[in-house]
């Protein structure tokens, strides 16, 4: 059942609505409930299609669902329809302004609608694809301080990776934030690129949802296998590259793959000239595990992240 | 007065980014004067401007005092003004929510890194800033409660108002909490504008940091300035929130630095389609208007005014 969680006027015309989807079986008494979020960020569309993957597997066998599934698409709904990463006239990030406040202006108003509506569920998932600029591996990303609670949760979904990073004071107002702060166990999940779509990656969430669905006792259907994740904590070191000119950032070594000191990692070159400004390379042995996807860069701007010391085994 | 290149960012096509300074005077590090971090703070970049025009005149009379350093950075980030864009062009990062810096981290790091490694040792750091609503303000001095704050000096500035707050959680990363960490003394200026240019609060702004520079001897007491007010002292919580429950079309009727009698008509909200007013914004107390919302839209819920009630 297609509900509308939150709304609040827009000046000319229109009305800002947060919808959700909501899909149980007639009784719902004492059944455990998972949300599904996604579009926080305007120009991260990664998890649009893993809304409609579960809802597709769920309608397949409806008959297999035991639990409550709400899925909220588009929690940016102007930022996604005009390629916004943050929210249009506000040039604000709707994901720093949870827990939101009822009585404080449109946008605190919706943000704490959301929460609102999200309290009560059994495990809440918030799917980001991470920017436009780089590709990410399918993985979860946890505060240290909630680590212990979370880490358990996010093997059951089918990820690649595990990153229990500290906490900061500025990551207090995000949504994962905010509802692990009130007991509803959140997983960030960020995975592929902006503005695109990676089927597979999808698929592996899908898949991870339902096993974690099953885990719970939510789905009596079939449960494909899942992988086990890296699990990278805290005091882990990583190797940041960072573009040391700026320029046109080609690359030559695919994310998620083991590479070696020195390895070459691609280059910045310059179009004017017919150039090549720098060189990237492997600062150690490990896995490549982010890389630039968008190709123009400052001095500085995030070519790729490196697990020092580990391997994948092919 | 030196001119002086404290940052520089090359970039593919662009001209190179510069943070540009002014320096008066030399010897002991005194002042910094900060115009804006971010491509719409025009008001903070024009005032200044004067300012350079102004001490560069002060210091080919002598009037700057001995040992004493004066350093005006109008503009530190070009490269977002030139594209009319609040924040860094290609990642959307703002300048100030990244201090103190890491310069090997990503641009907007490093750029607040080579920024701060330059002006982290002055006294006094001044920082005209602007607001993430759009609106007009009462010039004021704003201050973080850090516990270290020196209510007693800002009234120096001889603005209406000194409104301190109490610190949240991301702005541990402005360059004012920075300043503060590193002890020096941090002002944050607010005249009436951001993106346009308001000359009444310019030359208030302009008037008050000289009779600032006056009183703590860093120009010359026989220079005369005259910033014309004894500072009010309040908490950002005193003022009172009018918010309009409608969205629509905003019209104005009274605007901050005007006084308001409780009941008084604020602002009408009109709808787009057919021109009526859907509601009417009216005071809730007597007091004098500090902030005025400004944009022809409006949004539900938004603070429109806050006015320093009366007592
Ligand atoms: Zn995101």
């Amino acid at each position: 059942m297609i509900q509308t969680v939150t709304q609040a006027d827009l000046p000319c015309d229109e009305s800002l609505r947060i919808k959700k989807n909501r899909i149980a079986p007639e009784n719902t008494d004492n059944l455990k409930r998972i949300s599904i979020v996604t579009g926080t960020h305007g120009d991260e569309l990664e998890g649009q299609y893993v809304c409609y993957l579960v809802q597709k597997r769920i309608n397949e066998h409806p008959e297999c669902l035991n639990g409550i599934i709400d899925i909220y698409p588009a929690i940016n709904p102007i930022g996604i329809d005009s390629i916004t990463r943050g929210i249009p006239a506000f040039d604000l990030d709707m994901n720093r302004m949870f827990p939101g406040d009822s009585e404080g202006y449109m946008l605190e108003h919706i943000a704490n609608g959301i929460v609102t509506d999200l309290e009560g569920s059994d495990v809440c998932i918030d799917i980001h694809a991470s920017n436009i600029f780089l590709t990410e591996i399918p993985q979860v990303r946890i505060n240290t301080i909630f680590g212990k609670k979370l880490v358990p949760i996010a093997e059951k979904i089918n990820i690649d990776l595990i990153w229990v990073h500290p906490s900061a004071t500025v990551l207090e107002s995000t949504l994962a934030h905010s509802m692990n702060a009130v007991g509803v166990p959140t997983l960030v999940v960020e995975m592929g690129v902006g503005m695109r779509i990676t089927k597979s990656y999808c698929e592996q969430l899908t898949d991870g949802i339902f096993n974690l669905m099953s885990s719970l006792g939510m789905w009596s259907g079939e449960v494909p296998n899942v992988r086990k994740p890296l699990v990278v904590y805290d005091e882990d070191p990583i190797s940041f590259l960072n573009a040391e000119k700026s320029g046109l950032f080609v690359a030559h070594t695919k994310h998620w793959t083991n590479v070696t000191e020195g390895q070459h990692i691609g280059d910045i070159i310059d179009p004017l000239s017919g150039k090549v400004l720098t060189t990237v390379t492997a600062d150690c042995d490990g896995i490549l595990f982010t890389i630039r996807e968008y190709p123009i860069v400052d001095e500085g701007s995030l070519i790729g992240r490196i697990l020092p010391g580990r391997e994948l085994k092919i | 007065m030196r001119e002086k290149i404290i940052y520089e960012l090359k970039t593919l096509y662009r001209d190179d980014m510069r943070a540009r300074a002014f320096e008066f005077g030399s010897g002991e590090e005194s002042v910094c004067i900060l115009g804006s971090l971010r491509g719409n703070e025009i008001q903070q970049t024009y005032v200044c401007s004067q300012l350079v025009k102004e001490l560069n005149i002060l210091e080919q009379k002598g009037a700057i005092v001995k040992d004493k350093k004066i350093t005006v950075i109008p503009c530190a980030n070009p490269r977002s003004i030139n594209t009319e864009k609040r924040f860094w062009p290609i990642d959307n990062t703002d300048i100030n929510r990244m201090f103190p810096g890491y310069d090997v981290g990503e641009t907007t790091q490093r750029i607040a890194a080579g920024l701060f490694e330059n002006i982290k040792s002055y006294k006094y750091g001044i920082q005209f800033t602007s607001f993430y609503m759009p609106g007009r303000f009462i010039p004021h001095i704003r201050m973080m409660s850090t516990g270290e704050e020196d209510v007693e000096q800002a009234k120096l500035f001889g603005m209406p108002y000194v409104v301190r707050r109490k610190v949240r959680p991301y702005d541990t990363t402005t360059l004012n909490y920075n300043w503060q960490l590193w002890e020096t003394k941090a002002y944050s200026v607010y005249t009436t504008t951001t993106a346009d240019i308001d000359e009444a609060s310019a030359k208030q702004g302009i008037k008050s940091v000289l009779h600032f520079l006056k009183c703590i001897g860093v120009i010359d007491e026989s220079v005369s300035t005259n910033a014309g007010y004894h500072s009010k002292l309040l908490w950002n919580t005193d003022m009172v929130n009018v918010r309009n429950t409608h969205s629509g079309i905003y019209r104005p009727v009274l605007q901050s630095g005007q006084q308001a009698e409780a009941g008084d008509l604020l602002a009408r909200i009109i709808d787009p389609y057919t021109g009526e007013i859907t509601e009417k914004i009216i005071a809730p107390c007597t007091g004098t208007i500090f902030f005025s919302h400004s944009n022809p839209l409006v949004y539900s819920s938004t603070a429109v005014v806050k006015i320093v009630p009366e007592n």
